[in-house]
């Protein structure tokens, strides 16, 4: 169900993106994204020339999952704005949960918009990824 | 960068789709996707992240007789003196630092999408962990068949003296 029209300021929602990720969903986004940097997926040049405990999520990796918990909650195709900024790394193992909150619901050229805040967490608690979105409602 | 042809193609969206661990049938099931508001399949909307596919020159995709940097026979397959100061990251060519998309509406398979990107504006910062951080921005329009603007992508990148160790 889309987000409906009586959306209200503070309405959140909110989705485990993904379970203890592994080594080959990031070799798959690799391969469906075209990003084959060896940092992401390449434990040996990760480490050894890079100097990073392992290989890391692609940012966009996380901001794919976490636009499916967007979806989810808004609708599919409503969308009109969807911006991140990426805080932390994510390793393989880590599990992510992804929130949006509504911010505001606004009129504009007629549509009813809805600005939402997104944070997505780790299982440590630490934030690594926060975004806004807009998406129409009504 | 200039990305020419873009083709937007149904198998391409499932196994995006399947990436990002999205099961919604509205990326694979035209049947499905049909009898919703949308009307047909539509793409992730990061998808467009995959325009790196039709890049000829992406230069994070091995190419066939060219040097690549991830390991091989060695930890690397190009050997490069480091510059004083500069990180791991930016032999890596930098980490994602922001990315942002404007949707005017969104995109479907049979689409044939075209990007052009123009650089933004570079600023610095000093990192807590990292040493002094340069951003620099980026902006991509996509445009369908029709020469009629359907996304436009604002990346952000950011190069940072020290690796960021957690």
């Amino acid at each position: 169900m889309p987000l409906a029209a009586t959306t209200k300021v503070g309405d959140s929602y909110e989705e485990t993106i993904v379970e203890n990720l592994s080594r080959t969903q990031i070799v798959q986004y690799a391969g469906a994204s075209g990003d084959y940097n060896p940092i992401h997926t390449d434990e040996v040049f990760a480490t050894q020339v890079a100097g990073y405990p392992t290989v890391f999520a692609h940012g966009m990796l996380t901001m794919g999952m976490t636009g499916k918990m967007l979806t989810n909650y808004v609708g599919d195709g409503r969308l009109t704005y969807y911006g991140v900024r990426f805080v932390r790394q994510v390793w393989p193992g880590d599990t992510l949960v992804a929130r949006a909150e509504v911010s505001a619901v606004r009129t504009e050229d007629g549509a009813t918009l809805a600005d939402l805040v997104i944070t997505t967490t780790n299982d440590k608690g630490e934030v690594v990824m926060t975004g806004d979105a807009t998406a129409r409602i009504g | 960068m200039t990305i020419e042809r873009f083709p937007v193609e149904a198998s391409h969206i499932l196994m995006f789709a399947r990436s990002i661990g999205d099961t919604n049938p509205i990326y694979e099931d035209a049947v499905y996707a049909k009898g919703t508001e949308v009307g047909s399949i539509i793409a992730p909307p990061t998808f467009a992240q995959s325009s790196a596919q039709f890049d000829p020159d992406y230069f994070l995709r091995p190419k066939p007789g060219q040097a690549w940097f991830g390991s091989a026979r060695e930890a690397t397959g190009i050997k490069r003196e480091k510059k004083d100061g500069e990180s791991s990251g930016a032999a890596a060519g930098g980490l994602h630092a922001e990315q942002h998309f404007t949707f005017h509406r969104h995109v479907r398979p049979g689409d044939v999408l075209s990007g052009t990107t123009k650089p933004g504006k570079n600023w610095e910062k000093e990192g807590k962990r990292s040493g002094k951080l340069m951003f620099s921005e980026t902006i991509t329009e996509y445009r369908d068949q029709n020469g009629e603007l359907v996304i436009t992508a604002r990346g952000v990148g950011v190069r940072t003296e020290r690796v960021i160790e957690q």
